[in-house]
């Protein structure tokens, strides 16, 4: 239970998703599964996809025919609750933030991770997104196999020298 | 004796944004604190905040409190002490503070309290033992001074501070063993949660210390269950193999020096402790003494900042100055205030706040 261990269920995580043909493009998946007083999702997102109303509490709702899948919202989003998935070829291309130094490089292979914390498959980081108006919460952008489309969430951290 | 207009003592987000609207007005205003620096907790603050964007959500602490000291220094009629711990206050508004070993005191037409909330612990065998940490002492030696507070970390607590100092403590590269939750579900936002989970940090509920283990610093923690009245369950131990035990189990607000000035106090305890009563404009009992921010109860850096605000509003109107459209902006900050405190996490604001007498 989400509640106790901060895992959401598997209803919960399919929730997020749109269909699999909608996600032949890019789309944001908002996992923000609770009212917390917060829009930067909203305002953050050029194509208007993503609504917080007037209330900040309430839950964003996305728009999937206006998300372009861009990623802007992922780097802006606080709770760091928001990924880019996409199906291409029976693989997924994600888009994750990543917080932590050192960053992977570009080809290289890491262990992906599901929602609670388990190595579930290796993939590859396609590109690596950091700029200074991304605001130091870079953008990985890793493939994986279609088959773990609804448990891939991150990337395992590569520990730095000390 | 040195004389003041307005004296603010805590140079937090509340101290700070409380200054900038007095000195908009053309107020004199003295901001002391205790600390080397201005920004209070925001000083360690690395990670993105929540609110919107009138409150800089998504920009992190640190950069929001660049922001609020850039709006106020340099200002010809803006005095900073800081290193000055405040350490007495009286009826007259004379307040005694310490810089090193020298005794100063300065006299104010209006104070402004705004020094925040220190860190409460829990009782169990050998919390005294070096390695048993608060998360904000912890959370200050990574990111202020850069250095690890050990390798393996127990977590106890699982309020936003808990789960945003685990945080920081992996970015760190530093080992978090687990996290445990006394109560029956985790306190923060469950967004900060799953960050955490995902990265390998078991989150478990219902569940305390017990003990620290080890002789002249921690070498392990016994952790144990606890049953529906928060005692410990025999037989259901573990041991923990970890060098810090990190408590982030709440705040309490600073009201010590309020209650020495013999201003009125009230026990809330959704609002942290003891609390001075206070009227909807943070005016308290005492003539032209006022309290914002975390010490008139536990809140968030974006509320500190309102409520600070608000304060600095009253404050420039009871000094007489003249603040153009002072019930709108008040009325706006009202308004945004409670759009903060509305939803699931602000119901413990709102009962305490209801108790107080204030919903403002
Ligand atoms: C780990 C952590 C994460 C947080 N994350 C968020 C977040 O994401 N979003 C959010 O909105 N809030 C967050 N907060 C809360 C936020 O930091 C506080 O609510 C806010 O800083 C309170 O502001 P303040 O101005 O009331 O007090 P403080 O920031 O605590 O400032 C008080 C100041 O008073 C000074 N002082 C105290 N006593 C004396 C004395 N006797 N003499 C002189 N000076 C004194 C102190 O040195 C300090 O500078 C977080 C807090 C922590 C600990
Ligand atoms: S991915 Fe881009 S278009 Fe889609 S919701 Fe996020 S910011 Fe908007
Ligand atoms: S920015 Fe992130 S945490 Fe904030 S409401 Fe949007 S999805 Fe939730």
């Amino acid at each position: 239970m989400i509640e106790k261990t901060g895992v959401p269920s598997a209803k919960q995580i399919a929730s997020c998703f749109p269909d699999k043909i909608t996600l032949k493009k890019p789309k944001a998946i908002i996992e923000c599964y609770k009212e917390i007083p917060c829009n930067p999702c909203d305002t953050s997102c050029p194509f208007d996809a993503i609504t917080v109303p007037e209330d900040i509490n309430v839950r964003p709702s996305i728009d999937f025919d206006k998300c372009t899948g861009c990623g802007i919202c992922v780097y802006h989003c606080p709770g760091l609750a928001i990924s880019v998935m996409q199906l291409k070829d029976g693989m997924v291309s994600m888009k994750i933030p990543y917080e932590f130094t050192p960053l992977p490089n570009q080809g290289e292979t890491v262990n992906v991770m599901n929602r609670a914390g388990d190595i579930i498959t290796p993939g590859t980081i396609t590109k690596v997104q950091h700029t200074d108006k991304m605001n130091k919460t870079a953008l990985l952008h890793v493939e994986i196999p279609e088959a773990y489309l609804y448990d891939a969430i991150t990337v395992e951290v590569k520990h730095g020298s000390e | 004796m040195k004389t003041t207009e307005c004296l603010i003592v805590g140079a937090g987000p509340a101290g700070m944004r409380a200054a900038k609207r007095l000195l908009d007005v053309g107020a004199e205003v003295t901001l002391i604190d205790r600390s080397d620096m201005l920004g209070g907790q925001l000083t360690k603050q690395t990670h993105m905040f929540f609110g919107s964007e009138k409150q800089h959500a998504s920009k992190r602490g640190i950069d929001i409190m660049q922001l609020m000291i850039d709006e106020i220094t340099n200002h010809p009629k803006l005095t900073v002490i800081n290193n000055a711990t405040v350490v007495a206050m009286y009826k007259d508004r004379v307040v005694g503070y310490v810089i090193g070993e020298q005794y100063h005191r300065i006299q104010a037409k209006a104070i402004v309290l705004a020094a925040g909330a220190s860190e409460k612990a829990i009782p169990f065998e050998n919390n005294d033992l070096p390695g048993v940490y608060a998360a904000g002492a912890v959370q200050t030696l990574m990111n202020v001074y850069g250095v690890k507070p050990g390798h393996k970390v127990l977590m106890v607590g699982s309020g936003n501070i808990g789960l945003i100092v685990t945080y920081q403590l992996l970015q760190a590269d530093v080992e978090v063993v687990k996290l445990i939750e006394a109560a029956d579900s985790i306190g923060g936002y469950l967004v900060h949660a799953s960050k955490i989970k995902r990265l390998g940090v078991d989150i478990e509920t219902n569940m305390s210390v017990k003990r620290a283990i080890g002789k002249d610093e921690v070498e392990a923690a016994e952790i144990w269950r606890l049953d529906e009245a928060w005692q410990g369950i025999e037989g259901t131990e573990e041991i923990i193999d970890c060098d810090v035990i990190c408590m982030a189990v709440g705040l309490a607000p600073l009201t010590e020096l309020l209650q020495q000035m013999g201003a009125k106090i009230m026990y809330v305890r959704e609002l942290g402790g003891n609390v001075p009563i206070i009227d909807k404009d943070h005016r308290t009992s005492i003539e032209r003494v006022y309290a914002c921010g975390d010490m008139a109860g536990i809140e968030e850096a974006s509320s500190a900042m309102m409520t600070g605000e608000i304060t600095g509003l009253s404050a420039a109107l009871d000094l007489g100055h003249a603040v153009e459209n002072y019930d709108q902006e008040v009325a706006r900050l009202r308004q945004e205030l409670a759009n903060l405190r509305d939803g699931p996490h602000g119901e413990k604001i709102r009962q305490g706040l209801k108790k107080l007498g204030v919903l403002s």
